[in-house]
């Protein structure tokens, strides 16, 4: 089996050589993903389709992660970047739990890491391509925020990222409150995939809703929406142009 | 083969607006609380003004990635001095640190249009506007951001400033008593966001006083 050693030419902006190795474009992308606060936490949906340009490629792709105890990361994006991001993560946590004093990083924490992280390599004109979201529930404070790849970063009672910023949050502005329960909550998360699914052509109809509040994440199995395409301007869209298509 | 040429750019605009007034014993410093990307809001109810020390407040608009990484430096540097010196720092301190600051990352700037707003050695107020690479000026009052250009002329319309030309160089500080300088920002705040469609949602209004820092929040037009 062969393997290259990662090389370091330092700053990709003033080194040629090291021009060949950082990001110019994402390659295997995952879609939108929509989190919101609700009464005992933060939940989160995503799809899991992995598309290579215009190909759906992957279908099994866990775009969610639990991060530690009191947190879940969710991302779209360039899917190895977000694979990469998990390692460092994965360091992060080891040394804290190292650490052994009885205190564990909370979202707010993981949230201001990965700031400084994705604003980092956005000066080293190497970004990691992702948006991710961020959401924990910690010593009862929900958190949910999110970081764009070059390093904008906020935190508000619900987030969505690429497709989902222009179709979900307009539905989350007009019925998000902050007394919805579990069932409320899964609901309108289902509205706004369901959007998704009709609306962004690399979202794909099989997702997962995460949950994390107090006690811990969890994220659901995998499972699909129901869909509605027998409106009447579907069933013969060219009735008033007869040749076109 | 031609060079290969970045599709994608390391900054971005989150808009909003950033306006400060000097008076005799105070400052107004305010913003709005919109950050936007693009034709898109991220977030209705983003602060824009950040406290460095007593007496110096900053307001940021820009891209907001570079304004949070430009206050944590501020904020690191101020910890060093408050070890260093036992004392805060004052306004005119943290005025030329911002400036240097700015300057230091002249060939990849930190694209934000910070206003700063305080209270001088003598209790007066001051207020300092920047550009992003760190050139400043001690002024009676300031606005940056989106709305910069609809804002500025109206209020050197109403606080008479005197003339720069003029020999000694005279204090542009307002006459003008504290509610009265407050409303005057609520009104240029609610004319700003009428036609810029970067500026909107609410109005963080921070008044700083030699006794402390009191914030007042209004509603703006949220389209």
């Amino acid at each position: 089996m062969t393997f290259t050693i990662p090389i370091d030419n330092g700053d990709a902006l003033k080194n040629a050589e090291a021009d060949s190795q950082r990001t110019l474009y994402p390659y295997v992308t995952g879609t939108s993903i929509v989190a919101i606060k609700y009464k005992d936490g933060v939940l989160m949906a995503s799809d899991m389709g992995g598309s290579y340009g215009s190909t759906l490629r992957y279908k099994n792709i866990e775009r969610m992660q639990a991060i530690g105890k009191h947190s879940l990361l969710g991302a779209s994006g360039e899917i190895s970047d977000f694979q990469e991001i998990l390692r460092y993560l994965d360091e992060l946590v080891l040394n804290d739990n190292m650490w052994d004093d009885g205190n564990s990083l909370g979202p707010k924490e993981v949230h201001n890491y990965l700031t400084r992280v994705m604003y980092n390599r956005r000066n080293k004109f190497n970004p990691l391509w992702n948006t991710l979201v961020l959401g924990g529930v910690k010593n009862g404070e929900s958190y949910l925020g999110m970081v764009s790849m070059i390093g904008v970063s906020f935190e508000d009672n619900h987030v969505a990222t690429g497709f989902g910023n222009h179709l979900a949050r307009p539905i989350l502005r007009d019925e998000w409150r902050a007394d919805l329960s579990f069932e409320e909550g899964v609901k309108l998360l289902e509205k706004c995939m369901r959007v998704l699914l009709y609306r962004d052509r690399s979202a794909i109809n099989k997702l997962q809703i995460a949950k994390i509040t107090e006690e811990g994440v969890t994220v659901s199995q995998p499972y699909s929406l129901k869909t509605f395409w027998e409106f009447s301007a579907f069933h013969n869209p060219t009735a008033g142009a007869q040749g076109s298509w | 083969m031609t060079k290969q040429h970045a599709n994608w750019s390391p900054y971005d605009n989150n808009g909003g607006t950033c306006v400060a007034i000097a008076g005799s014993d105070y400052c107004v410093i305010a913003a709005d609380t919109r950050m936007s990307t693009g034709y898109s809001i991220l977030s209705r109810d983003y602060s824009k003004i950040h406290k460095l020390a007593d007496k110096a407040v900053l307001s940021s608009s820009g891209f907001q990635a570079d304004v949070k990484a430009l206050q944590k430096v501020l904020k690191s540097r101020h910890l060093i001095y408050q070890h260093q010196h036992n004392k805060q720092m004052s306004c005119p301190a943290m005025a030329q640190l911002l400036s240097n600051t700015l300057y230091f990352k002249r060939f990849f700037p930190y694209y934000a249009f910070n206003v700063l707003g305080g209270l001088d050695e003598e209790g007066k107020g001051c207020v300092f506007t920047y550009d992003a690479v760190g050139s400043y000026e001690k002024v009676g009052y300031s606005a940056q951001g989106s709305g910069s250009t609809l804002i500025m002329p109206f209020l050197d319309n109403q606080l008479k400033s005197p003339s720069p030309l003029l020999l000694p160089k005279q204090d542009s500080i307002t006459p003008l008593s504290e509610s009265e300088a407050v409303d005057l920002v609520k009104t240029v705040f609610a004319s700003a966001t009428e036609r810029d469609i970067y500026t909107g949602d609410k109005l963080e209004i921070m008044i700083l006083k030699a006794d402390g820092i009191k914030t007042e929040v209004m509603e703006l037009r949220k389209d």
